[in-house]
C-alpha cells in the first residue's frame, strides 16, 4: 500500500463523540454469506447433517455470549432481542424440514436453510404487525449467523493492536464486542449521534464520527487515519505535516480537558455571582456515572421512552417504578426531571398507525392523554419513586392549557390512587411543561400559572417555528438556532415564565452549543440541560463572564436582523474571550 | 381431530415469551398441532410460526389438534391460553 503517493483526503461527518485519534484503520465489513447450490451424494448426507448441527451449536454459543454481555452492558430488556434469536435457533419444525429435504433432495444445507427461512421471512416482513416485522430481522440475523458458521468464518471480535474501526454501520451488538479491544475511534457511514454506538463511545470516551458517506470505500486496511471527533472530520492518507498538527491539537485538548475536569465541583456561576443550573440530558441508566463525573447539577431531562426500547408493550407500573427509583437514588441529592413518554412522530413505538405527517400528528402528550391507563401507570410509578423528594415530571408536546389541566387532573387521580393504598410519595412533586410547540410559547404565561417550571425544547421548537424538518437532509441547513425569530421567541418564553414566577430551563441541543451560552444566559435562562460531554465547556464559559455583560450581548443580538450577523457577532465574542475553546463550525 | 377456539387474554399478546411457552408445551405431545388466524395456518410447534402470528390481545385463534394424545393436548393448551400465559391481563 503506497501511502505517500495517495492524496490526502478530508471527509466530513457528524461528530458523535469528542476526542482526536490517529492510528491504523480497521475495516469492519459485516460478512455477507453467499449461498450456492450443490448436490450431496447419498453417503455424504449424514456428514452434511452434522455440519449443520455443528454450525447451529456454534451459533447458539455466540448468541449466549452476546446475550450475557448485553445484559451487563445494556438494559436487560434490550438484551431480549438476542433471546428471541436463540429461540429461533431451536425451532424444531424448521430444522426437521431442512433435514427431511436434505435426505429427499440431496442438496447442501446452506441452500435448504436459506430456502426454508425465506418462506418464514416473507410472511413476517409483510406483516401489519411491528413485532412480526422486527422478528423478520431477527430471522435474517440468525440465518446469516448459521451460514457464516457453516463457512467456518471466525467471528471477528478480536483484533490485534489499537485501531480506528471504520464501517458502514456498527450495531449495538458489534460495538459491545469491539469495546473489549483497544479501539482508538469509530467511524461509520451511516447512523446518528444518538445511536447506541455513539452513546457507548461517549461513555468509554472514545472519539466517534457518524454519517461519513463512502468512507468504507475510500479507506484501506491499516492505513493511517485521523479522526477529529470535535469537528466531525476524518482525514485519510494524512501528510506528515497534517499528522503533526493533529498530534499537537490532541495534546492541547487533553490538557484543556484536564483543566475542565477541575471545574467539576465548582458551581455554574458568573463572575458577578449569577447562578444557573447546569444539568445533563440522560437517556440510558448507563450514563449516570458519566454525568456525575462531569459534574452535572442534576438531570434536566430523563427520556423515559428509553424504557420502551426493544419492547412490544409499555412496561408495567412496577417495572417503571423500579427504574425511576434506581435513577432517583443514584443521583440523590441532585434532582431528576422525568419527561413522560414522548413517543410517536419519529420516535419509537409509533404503533401501527400510518400518519402522513407524524411530526404534526399523534405524539407526545397527545398519546398519553388518549391512553389514560398507560399515563396513570407512569404517573403512579414516578410518584412512588419520588420518596427521595428529588423528582419532577415534564410534559412533552403541550400545545394548549386544556392539555395541562387534563394532565394535572390525571396526576391528581394517580395521587389519590396511591393515597387509598397508603403508598407514600412526594406530595410537593413539581410539574413542568416542555415549550416546543409555538402555540405553547405564545401562551407560556397562562401555562406558567398552572405549572412549576418550563423547559424549552429547541429541537422541535425551531423545527415548527421555521417550518424545517430537521431530519430532512435537503433543507437541514435552514434549521437555524440563531434565526432572529427563534431568539425573539426564546426571549418571550423566558419573560413569560418570569412573569409567572416559574423557572425556565432549556433541554434542546441549543443549550449545549457553546456559541449560544452567553446569549442564553443574557436572555435569562435559569437552567441549561445538556449532553454530558459538553458540560464542562459550558460551565467554563458561564464562569468566565459577567451576567451584566451577557445581558448586554442579548440586547444587541435582539436588535440584529439576520442569523449570519448574529453568528458572526457571537463567534467574534467567543474568539476574543476563549481562544482555546473548541467552537465547532456550525 | 379436535378444534378449540381461544381468545388472547393478556395485554401484551403473543410476543416472545408466550410464544416460547406455547412451543415448549406443544413439544411434550405427540399429536400434530396447528394454529389458524385470519385464514393463515401455522405449525404450532414452530416458534417462528407462532411469532409470525403476532396475535394481539382480543384476537381469536383456532387451535387444531390431531393425534393419539389430542384430548390431553387440547386441554392443556387451551388452559395456557385462558390463563393469559401467566402475564398481566
Amino acid at each position: 500500500m503506497e501511502q505517500s503517493s495517495k492524496q490526502e483526503m478530508k471527509l466530513k461527518g457528524i461528530p458523535a463523540s469528542p476526542g482526536i485519534a490517529i492510528g491504523p484503520a480497521y475495516l469492519y465489513r459485516k460478512h455477507e454469506p453467499t449461498v450456492q447450490v450443490r448436490n450431496i451424494e447419498a453417503e455424504k448426507v449424514n456428514s452434511e447433517i452434522q455440519r449443520l448441527q455443528n454450525a447451529v451449536a456454534r451459533s447458539k454459543k455466540e448468541l449466549i455470549k452476546i446475550y450475557d454481555f448485553a445484559q451487563h452492558r445494556l438494559d436487560g430488556e434490550q438484551a431480549r432481542i438476542f433471546e428471541a434469536q436463540t429461540l429461533i435457533l431451536e425451532d424444531s419444525v424448521l430444522f426437521d424440514m431442512v433435514y427431511a429435504r436434505l435426505r429427499h433432495e440431496r442438496k447442501n444445507v446452506e441452500y435448504l436453510l436459506r430456502d426454508e427461512m425465506e418462506k418464514y421471512h416473507r410472511l413476517m416482513a409483510n406483516s401489519h404487525d411491528e413485532y412480526a416485522r422486527e422478528r423478520a430481522d431477527d430471522l435474517k440475523d440468525v440465518e446469516d449467523r448459521i451460514l457464516r458458521n457453516l463457512e467456518e468464518q471466525k467471528l471477528t471480535s478480536k483484533i490485534d493492536g489499537s485501531h480506528i474501526i471504520v464501517s458502514h454501520n456498527i450495531s449495538a451488538a458489534d460495538a459491545l464486542m469491539f469495546s473489549r479491544n483497544d479501539v482508538l475511534a469509530y467511524v461509520t457511514e451511516i447512523g446518528g449521534a444518538t445511536s447506541h454506538m455513539a452513546l457507548l463511545a461517549r461513555a468509554l470516551k472514545i472519539p466517534a464520527i457518524v454519517g461519513v458517506h463512502q468512507i468504507a470505500s475510500f479507506s484501506a486496511p491499516d492505513e493511517t487515519v485521523i479522526v477529529d471527533g470535535y469537528d466531525g472530520v476524518v482525514i485519510l492518507h494524512p501528510q506528515p505535516a497534517t499528522i503533526k498538527t493533529f498530534e499537537k491539537k490532541k495534546a492541547h485538548h487533553v490538557e484543556f480537558e484536564e483543566t475542565l475536569a477541575a471545574l467539576r465541583d465548582l458551581p455554574a456561576e458568573t463572575l458577578d455571582g449569577h447562578h444557573v443550573k447546569l444539568s445533563a440530558n440522560v437517556e440510558l441508566e448507563e450514563e449516570l456515572e458519566f454525568i456525575k463525573f462531569q459534574g452535572a447539577d442534576g438531570i434536566g431531562l430523563y427520556r423515559s421512552e428509553s424504557l420502551l426500547l426493544g419492547k412490544e408493550v409499555f412496561p408495567s407500573e412496577e417495572e417503571q417504578y423500579k427504574a425511576y427509583r434506581r435513577i432517583a437514588k443514584s443521583i440523590h441529592p441532585k434532582h431528576v426531571i422525568i419527561r413522560s413518554f414522548d413517543i410517536g412522530g419519529d420516535k419509537l413505538m409509533a404503533q401501527s398507525i400510518k400518519e402522513s405527517n407524524p411530526v404534526l400528528g399523534w405524539r407526545g402528550i397527545r398519546i398519553m392523554l388518549d391512553k389514560p391507563q398507560v399515563f396513570l401507570d407512569q404517573l403512579r410509578a414516578i410518584l412512588r419513586a419520588s420518596t427521595f423528594k428529588n423528582l419532577s415530571i415534564l410534559l412533552p408536546m403541550i400545545s394548549s392549557l386544556k392539555e395541562v389541566q387534563m394532565a394535572k387532573q390525571l396526576l391528581g387521580q394517580a395521587k389519590e390512587d396511591l393515597r387509598t393504598k397508603n403508598i407514600a410519595f412526594d406530595d410537593k412533586l413539581q410539574l413542568g411543561v416542555m415549550i416546543e410547540v409555538p402555540a405553547a410559547a405564545v401562551i407560556a404565561d397562562h401555562i406558567a400559572r398552572e405549572v412549576d417550571f418550563l423547559s424549552i425544547g429547541t429541537n422541535d421548537l425551531i423545527q415548527y417555528l421555521l417550518a424545517v424538518d430537521r431530519g430532512n437532509d435537503v433543507v437541514s441547513d435552514r434549521f437555524q438556532e440563531f434565526h432572529p425569530a427563534v431568539i425573539r421567541f426564546l426571549r418571550r418564553i423566558i419573560e413569560r415564565g418570569q412573569q409567572g414566577k416559574v423557572m425556565v430551563g432549556m433541554c434542546g441541543q441549543m443549550a449545549g452549543d457553546p456559541l449560544a451560552t452567553i446569549l442564553l444566559l443574557g436572555l435569562g435562562l435559569d437552567e441549561f440541560s445538556v449532553v454530558p460531554t459538553v458540560l464542562p465547556e459550558i460551565k467554563k464559559i458561564i464562569r468566565s463572564i459577567h451576567y451584566t455583560e451577557a445581558k448586554h450581548v442579548a440586547e444587541r443580538v435582539l436588535e440584529m436582523q439576520s442569523e449570519d450577523e448574529i453568528k458572526a457577532y457571537l463567534k467574534r465574542l467567543m474568539k476574543n474571550k476563549f481562544s482555546e475553546m473548541l467552537i465547532g463550525g456550525k | 381431530m379436535i378444534e378449540r377456539e381461544v381468545t388472547i387474554r393478556n395485554r401484551a399478546g403473543v410476543h416472545t415469551r408466550p410464544a416460547a411457552s406455547i412451543v415448549k408445551l406443544a413439544a411434550k405431545y405427540k399429536s400434530e398441532f396447528y394454529i389458524e388466524k385470519d385464514e393463515v395456518e401455522i405449525n404450532g410447534k414452530s416458534i417462528i410460526g407462532v411469532m409470525t402470528l403476532a396475535a394481539e390481545q382480543g384476537a381469536t385463534l383456532l387451535l387444531k389438534f390431531d393425534g393419539p394424545d389430542e384430548q390431553e393436548f387440547s386441554n392443556a393448551m387451551s388452559e395456557l391460553f385462558e390463563s393469559g400465559f401467566g402475564e398481566p391481563i
